[in-house]
């Protein structure tokens, strides 16, 4: 169960797992989430689900090398398998319950940052899928972060990317592009949904309600079970606490604290690096002769 | 013929020395010492210990083949009726049920039931003892939801009676409280509930874990497309409850669950393990239930200074008496008639107190307990880099949302008779998912209750 049928590298230290996990497969919807866990002593990683078969019973994930557990599983090669491989977890997208003739006259705009592409290409294809062609905008520091734009092109034409550096397409931030579509060229939008690194959300967010679109965003708290029991997700949306796990991953982006959320996130940050340092210890074959 | 044994003690870790591991506290008796103390059993006629077990363990029955010597026939006796005798006699509030209504109670101290049953548990998994063999299948088949205390008895119970059953468990490793909340020095993980679980297998169950009903499959595609005559709902109380005070949000406040779900089924208290955790050197668990037992006693363990703070008097506790005892030996500091109000944190978003106020009794409140009433202007802060909440859970919503039909009370609980049934034709529910967070053993009565109903219901049925 839960074998490595392909590995792509995507990235630097970025890879694309094709997984056999027929029961996922079959129930997973846009904007889920997964956990997996690499071996015995792995903790359990929240990952977004990048594409699902339920024909061939697979599943996508895309993950980056960032820690202990992410190092061991970027190691994986095909044919291995992962030991747990769980979901989907959450809601999925509200799109999905919209009436056809709603969906046709919603015009989406993604914005996808950093691993953000591998959640937003789901959501992309399940409407290209019905025959709506949703903007897309890539955003990376490099050309070379840029994550499945071959990938987007074939669901619709109106893929747009942004770098940092400008080595591809836009220079500077994606709530600069994002700005620029709306307010040079004109372009409307009913519904914006953002994924990628937690400070681009709060931003996007900022944007989008300056210019009045209403604004998902999909949350990556910290979790441990990813099922409502451990309420690590915490985050505050409209004033409420809320289980991202369980009442998300998606919310209304203009309630959300993000700046809670972002410090939410580094709650364990130091023990990680150094939980990661031992891992990269490990990886290098040190043999520690004090016997840690 | 009363006899006048004095009940026989059982050794313990050091105090001092237990506070530092995750070794198990209790020692347990060995063969000599249970000899002893079941000789104190007066084999009363109309046992009362019987009727005060949720499960009915034939007690006076076992105890009698201890004296005889004859342990693995004392195994057998406990077999007819748990298969997690070693869990049992380790969690169980045996001084509310069989040794509760001891009668040797009434004027002195009761037959130490729950030790003894440890005993022959214990003893029987080191001779590897077979006590549960498949029955032949009678060709149907049911779903159980949950691999914890509920689930694995009403899944044992079925299959003895022949039913092909496949438990469904969400997290990585099945017995749900048993692996992520009772803690390794209460509950050996490894030595107790792996081998424990083991019999249930044994008797042919299948486990399958990393399954979240409700979302990788519905109850409804169960029965549907899967080919479950009936499902049982034993998926327990998971949700953690918060206060809803200002400060509950900052970096350090947890909620017991993800604490304990971090050092027991993660084993984060372990270097070579991935998963983090973060205990600061000063901790408050607030609550008074077991649960908030198991907290503190794990974070003095992973070497905090440890506070329990608690509405109410100690006479109120919740938590077992045990607990609470062995929690004052290693050194957790009591802060009775104390409420929170506030987390205060730094600029950072990190605890750095709580503020509290003092309560005192007042009139006894619907549950019987005098309610505590706040001291006006007796605020007071106490400084901690952790605060963890152990408030008791609620049953996890996902279940009766995704199954349509399936009632469920004002408190989220599924709605179900005695005998389990639920407001759906072939759903059944038992223990915490209908209860409430309550007990091991309710839970175990419950999973049985329903297995005789679920077996009446599909033989009515075929």
């Amino acid at each position: 169960m839960f074998r490595i049928l392909k590995k792509r590298l995507l990235a630097p230290a970025i890879y694309l797992m094709e997984v056999e996990a027929p029961r996922v497969a079959r129930a997973a919807l846009p904007g889920q989430f997964l956990i997996v866990i690499v071996d015995e002593k792995g903790e359990r990683i929240p990952l977004t689900i990048c594409d699902y078969d339920a024909e061939r019973g697979t599943v996508t994930i895309v993950i980056q090398a960032i820690g202990a557990s992410t190092m061991r599983i970027v190691t994986l090669e095909e044919g291995d398998s992962f030991a747990d491989f769980v979901g989907p977890l959450g809601h999925p997208s509200e799109f999905i319950h919209y009436s056809p003739e709603k969906l046709a006259a919603t015009k989406f705009l993604f914005v996808a940052g950093g691993l953000g592409a591998a959640p937003v290409y789901p959501q992309v294809k399940w409407l290209a899928e019905r025959g709506i062609q949703a903007d897309v905008i890539i955003g990376a520091k490099n050309e070379s972060l840029i994550l499945l734009e071959e990938e987007f092109r074939t669901l619709t034409p109106n893929v747009h990317i942004a770098t940092d550096d400008g080595s591809k397409g836009y220079k500077g931030l994606v709530t600069n592009l994002l700005k620029e579509l709306v307010v040079n060229d004109g372009k409307h939008f009913d519904c914006v949904v953002a994924i990628g690194p937690m400070i681009m959300m709060k931003f996007v967010a900022l944007t989008t309600k300056e210019l009045h679109i209403p604004t998902i965003v999909s949350l990556n708290t910290l979790m441990v079970d990813g099922t409502g029991m451990c309420g690590a997700c915490r985050v505050t949306v409209g004033g409420k606490t809320r289980f991202a796990c369980v009442e998300g991953p998606e919310f209304d982006a203009h309630q959300v604290d993000f700046d809670e959320a972002m410090r939410r996130q580094g709650m364990y940050r130091t023990i990680e690096e150094r939980k990661k340092a031992i891992e990269a210890e490990r990886a290098a074959g040190h043999k520690c002769n004090i016997g840690l | 013929m009363a006899n006048k044994i004095p009940r026989v003690p059982v050794r313990e870790q050091d105090p001092k020395v237990r506070a530092t591991n995750f070794e198990e506290v209790c020692y347990g008796y060995d063969l000599d010492e249970a000899t002893l103390e079941a000789s104190r059993c007066l084999g009363c006629k109309k046992p009362r210990c019987v009727e005060a077990c949720p499960v009915s363990v034939g007690i006076p029955d076992f105890i009698r083949c201890i004296v005889e010597g004859d342990i693995a026939a004392a195994a057998r006796v406990i077999a007819r009726d748990s298969l997690l005798p070693s869990v049992c006699g380790r969690v169980c509030p045996q001084e509310n049920q069989c040794e509760g209504s001891c009668i040797l109670g009434v004027k002195g101290e009761p037959v130490a039931i729950g030790k003894l049953e440890r005993f022959v548990g214990d003893w029987g998994r080191e001779h590897h003892l077979t006590l549960a063999e498949a029955a032949s299948g009678n060709g149907h088949r049911v779903a159980v939801v949950g691999s914890g205390p509920a689930g694995l008895a009403c899944a044992a119970d079925l299959a003895k009676l022949g039913y092909e059953v496949t438990i469904f468990e969400v997290l990585h490793r099945p017995g749900g409280v048993l692996e992520y909340g009772i803690p390794e020095f209460r509950l050996p993980k490894k030595g107790v509930v792996e081998p424990e679980i083991e019999n249930v297998r044994r008797l042919g169950v299948k486990i399958e874990t990393d399954v979240v009903v409700g979302r990788t499959v519905t109850v409804d595609q169960l029965m549907d497309e899967e080919g479950f005559e009936a499902v049982f709902i034993g998926s327990g109380a998971g949700l953690p409850r918060f206060m809803g005070i200002p400060g509950e949000n900052l970096n350090g406040v947890v909620s017991a669950n993800e604490f304990l779900t971090r050092t027991n089924l993660m084993h984060a208290y372990d270097e070579q393990y991935d998963t983090p955790i973060y205990t600061g050197d000063r901790v408050v668990v607030v609550g008074g239930g077991n649960v908030a037992m198991d907290a503190v006693r794990t974070a003095k363990r992973l070497g905090a200074e440890a506070f329990i703070v608690y509405r109410r008097s100690e006479a109120e506790l919740p938590a077992r008496r045990e607990e609470v005892h062995h929690a004052k030996e290693e050194g957790i500091e009591f802060r009775m008639l104390t409420n929170p109000v506030e987390i205060v944190g730094d600029e950072q978003g990190w605890v750095t107190g709580i503020r509290c106020v003092r309560m005192e009794l007042g009139e006894p409140d619907e549950s019987g307990r005098r309610s505590p009433v706040t001291v006006e202007g007796s605020e007071f802060d106490i400084p901690c880099n952790v605060v963890i909440m152990a408030l008791g859970t609620s049953p996890n919503p996902l279940i009766a949302a995704t199954t349509p039909g399936l009632e469920v009370t004002r408190r989220g609980c599924i709605e179900a008779s005695d005998l389990g049934a639920t407001s759906r034709e072939g759903v059944f529910a038992g223990g915490d998912a209908v209860t409430g967070a309550a007990t091991v053993i309710l839970a175990m009565g419950a999973g049985r209750q329903a297995a005789k109903a679920i077996d009446e219901y599909i033989r009515n049925r075929a």
